[in-house]
C-alpha cells in the first residue's frame, strides 16, 4: 500500500472531483473535498519523511518501466513543493465554507470545490512525475480549473482576468510543449533522467537552444516573472478570496519548481548557466521584478491588488536566488517558495475575514479595523512582518539565505535591491496597519470579529510563519538536501 | 529540390504558428483570440506529428514485410494536446458568453474602458 502513496496523493483529489459535482447543497461537498485535502497532507507528510531517509523515491506508473512508462520520482525537491500544496490545501479548504460560502452562489459551489481538487491534483501531479510531457498534462489541468476558480469571483471583471490569464496561460503552456517536443526530437526520451543523461551530448545544437529558450518562457508565463506578469494583479484580485489564497500560496511556487527541475536536473547547470546567459537574464528581470512590483504595490488602493503586487516581487525573490546558480542560492530560492506560501496564505486569508466581513478590501475601508476585528488584524500583521522578512518569522530564514547567497558570490547590488525592496514592503505593509489601526471609521459602525471557522484557520498559517522561523530543522534541512541533490554536489 | 524547402512541413510549422501568434495579439475581439489561439496550437500539434514521421515509414501496425515504421509515440502525445486544446478552447468560449451577458460586449477594448471606468 505505502509503495503506492506517490501516485494516491494524485490520484485521490483527481477522483474526488467528479463525486463532488454529484453531491448536493454546500455542506458535503466541502467535507469530502476537506476530507480529502488532510489526506493528501497526511500522505506529503509520509512521503517527505521517507524522502529524508531513502534520498530518492521512484515509481513506474501502471507497473511500465521507465524510460518507456511514465515514471513518478520524488527527490527532497519535490516532496518540499507538495508538503507545500498539501498543507496550504488543508488550511484553506476548511476556510472556504463560510468565506466561499459568502462569496460563490450556492449551486456553483460543488462546481468550485470539485475545481478545487482538479487544482490539486494538478500541482500535485506536476510536481510528481518524473516524465517531461506528464509535466505538460498536469500543468494545462492546473491551469484549466485556476481559469474556472478565477471565473467565479462576484465582480464581473473576473470573468475578463481569467479570459486574460486563459489566453496567456495557454500561450505559456504551449510554449512549454514546444520545447518539450524540441527535446524529444533531439533525444529521443521524455524521462527526466533520460533527457539529462543524453543531452549533454547534443547541448551545443540549435535545436537544444531553440527548446530550452521555448521552455524557460513558458514557464516564466506560468510563474508570473517580470515582465510575463500581466494576467496575476486582476485574477488575484477579483478571484474569490478562498480561491485567491489557494491559487497564491501554491501556483507560481509549482511554476518555480519546474523552472528549477529543467534548468538544474535536466538541461543541467553548466549549459543552463554556461552555454546560455540564463543566470544574468533571470536575475536582471527578477530584480526589474522586485523593485517595480513593490514600487507598484505601494500605490495600490486595494489591499488585494497590493498583495498580488507584493507576489510578483516575491517571485522575483525565488527567481534570484535559482538563478545564483549555488547550493546557497537555490537553497533560499526553495525556502522563499515555502516560505512565501506561508506568509501569502496567511495574507490572502486574513483579507478574506475582512472580505467576509465588510465586503470589500479597498485599503480605506479598513480605517478602525484595527480595533473592532483585532485577532483578524493581528494575523495580517504577524504574515505582514513576515513577508517584509522581520527576526523570528520565516521571511527573515529566507532573506537571509538569499543574503548569504548574494554575498557569497560578492553581489553587492543584489543585496542592495533585496534590501530596497524590503524597505518597500515596509512602507506598503505599513500603509494598511496604519489605516486599521490608528484611524477611526466615520461610515460604519462598530463590527464583529469574524467566526472561528475563518479566524482558525487564518491563524493556523500565521501561527506557522512564526513556527518555521523559530524552528527551521525541517524547512533549511530538507531544502539543503534538494539543492544539493539538484546540483549534484550530494556527498 | 531546394534543400531548405525538402523540410517543407515545418515551414508550414513556423508559419502557423506566427499567424496564430499575432492573431492572438492583434485581434480586438475576443473570439476571434480563441481561433488564433487555436491556430498556434494546431502548428504544434503539425510540428509533433512531423517529428514522428519517418521516411517511406509505415503506420505503425504490425505487418509482414514491412521494416519501417513511423514513430507512434508523437502522435499518441499530440491526441492528448488536443484534448487539451478542445478543454481550452470550451472553457475560452463559455468565458467570452458570460463576458457577453456580464457586458453586453466581447471586443477588448471596450471591455477594457468599461473596467477603467469601474
Amino acid at each position: 500500500m505505502s509503495v503506492h502513496l506517490q501516485v494516491l496523493i494524485v490520484v485521490i483529489p483527481l477522483l474526488a472531483a467528479p463525486l463532488l459535482v454529484l453531491l448536493r447543497g454546500a455542506t458535503a461537498p466541502w467535507a469530502l473535498a476537506t476530507a480529502v485535502s488532510w489526506s493528501v497532507l497526511a500522505i506529503a507528510l509520509w512521503l517527505v519523511a521517507e524522502v529524508q531517509v531513502h534520498g530518492q523515491l521512484s515509481y513506474a506508473l501502471g507497473g511500465w518501466a521507465a524510460p518507456w512508462g511514465i515514471e513518478y520520482r520524488l527527490d527532497a525537491a519535490n516532496a518540499m513543493v507538495q508538503l507545500l500544496v498539501a498543507m496550504v490545501a488543508a488550511v484553506v479548504l476548511p476556510y472556504a465554507r463560510l468565506s466561499a460560502g459568502r462569496e460563490v452562489d450556492p449551486e456553483q459551489q460543488p462546481g468550485m470545490y470539485a475545481a478545487m481538487m482538479l487544482l490539486l491534483a494538478g500541482l500535485l501531479g506536476i510536481s510528481a512525475t518524473g516524465d517531461a510531457f506528464n509535466v505538460f498534462v498536469f500543468l494545462e489541468i492546473s491551469s484549466l480549473s485556476t481559469y474556472t476558480l478565477i471565473a467565479l469571483g462576484r465582480d464581473r471583471r473576473a470573468l475578463t482576468s481569467a479570459f486574460r490569464y486563459l489566453i496567456m496561460g495557454t500561450i505559456g503552456a504551449t510554449f512549454f510543449l514546444i520545447g518539450v517536443g524540441l527535446l524529444y526530437a533531439l533525444t529521443g526520451t521524455l524521462n527526466m533522467a533520460d533527457l539529462a543523461e543524453r543531452l549533454p551530448a547534443v547541448a551545443s545544437t540549435r535545436t537544444a537552444h531553440t527548446a530550452a529558450a521555448f521552455l524557460v518562457v513558458g514557464i516564466c508565463l506560468k510563474l508570473a516573472l517580470f515582465p510575463l506578469h500581466l494576467w496575476l494583479p486582476n485574477a488575484y484580485t477579483y478571484a474569490p478570496s478562498a480561491v485567491t489564497a489557494l491559487v497564491a500560496a501554491t501556483a507560481t511556487k509549482v511554476a518555480a519548481y519546474v523552472l528549477i527541475r529543467f534548468l538544474y536536473t535536466i538541461f543541467g547547470i553548466h549549459f543552463s548557466f554556461g552555454e546560455l546567459p540564463l543566470s544574468q537574464i533571470l536575475m536582471v528581470l527578477a530584480v526589474i521584478g522586485m523593485l517595480v512590483a513593490s514600487a507598484v504595490a505601494i500605490r495600490q488602493p486595494d489591499a488585494k491588488r497590493l498583495l498580488a503586487y507584493s507576489s510578483i516581487a516575491q517571485v522575483g525573490y525565488i527567481t534570484l536566488g535559482l538563478a545564483l546558480g549555488s547550493v546557497l542560492g537555490l537553497t533560499a530560492a526553495l525556502l522563499h517558495m515555502f516560505n512565501h506560501a506561508l506568509m501569502k496564505g496567511a495574507l490572502f486569508m486574513a483579507l478574506g475575514c475582512i472580505a467576509w466581513r465588510v465586503g470589500s478590501t479597498r485599503v480605506d475601508q479598513l480605517k478602525g479595523l484595527g480595533r473592532d476585528m483585532p485577532w483578524t488584524m493581528a494575523a495580517f500583521v504577524v504574515g505582514g512582518l513576515s513577508l517584509i522578512g522581520v527576526p523570528l518569522t520565516v521571511g527573515f530564514i529566507s532573506k537571509w539565505y538569499l543574503i548569504l547567497a548574494a554575498l557569497e558570490q560578492g553581489w553587492w547590488v543584489l543585496i542592495a535591491a533585496i534590501v530596497i525592496s524590503s524597505l518597500m514592503a515596509v512602507v506598503y505593509i505599513w500603509r494598511i496597519v496604519e489605516i486599521a489601526w490608528f484611524q477611526q471609521s466615520e461610515s460604519r459602525d462598530h463590527t464583529r470579529e469574524v467566526p472561528l471557522g475563518l479566524l482558525l484557520p487564518t491563524w493556523l498559517l500565521a501561527l506557522a510563519n512564526l513556527w518555521f522561523g523559530i524552528d527551521t530543522r525541517l524547512t533549511i534541512g530538507i531544502a539543503d538536501q534538494a539543492a544539493r541533490a539538484l546540483i549534484g554536489s550530494a556527498p | 529540390m531546394i534543400p531548405e524547402l525538402a523540410l517543407y512541413n515545418y515551414w508550414i510549422v513556423i508559419a502557423l504558428m506566427m499567424v496564430g501568434l499575432y492573431t492572438v495579439i492583434s485581434r480586438g475581439n475576443l473570439v476571434k483570440k480563441l481561433v488564433g489561439l487555436n491556430i498556434f496550437q494546431t502548428a504544434v500539434f503539425f510540428l509533433y506529428i512531423s517529428l514522428g514521421f519517418v521516411l517511406e515509414g509505415a503506420a505503425p501496425i504490425l505487418t509482414e514485410g514491412v521494416e519501417v515504421y513511423s514513430n507512434p509515440l508523437p502522435h499518441v502525445l499530440i491526441l492528448t494536446a488536443i484534448v487539451v486544446g478542445v478543454a481550452t478552447t470550451a472553457l475560452g468560449l463559455a468565458l467570452v458568453l458570460r463576458i457577453k451577458e456580464a457586458y453586453g460586449t466581447v471586443d477588448e477594448d471596450q471591455l477594457q474602458r468599461m473596467d477603467n471606468e469601474a
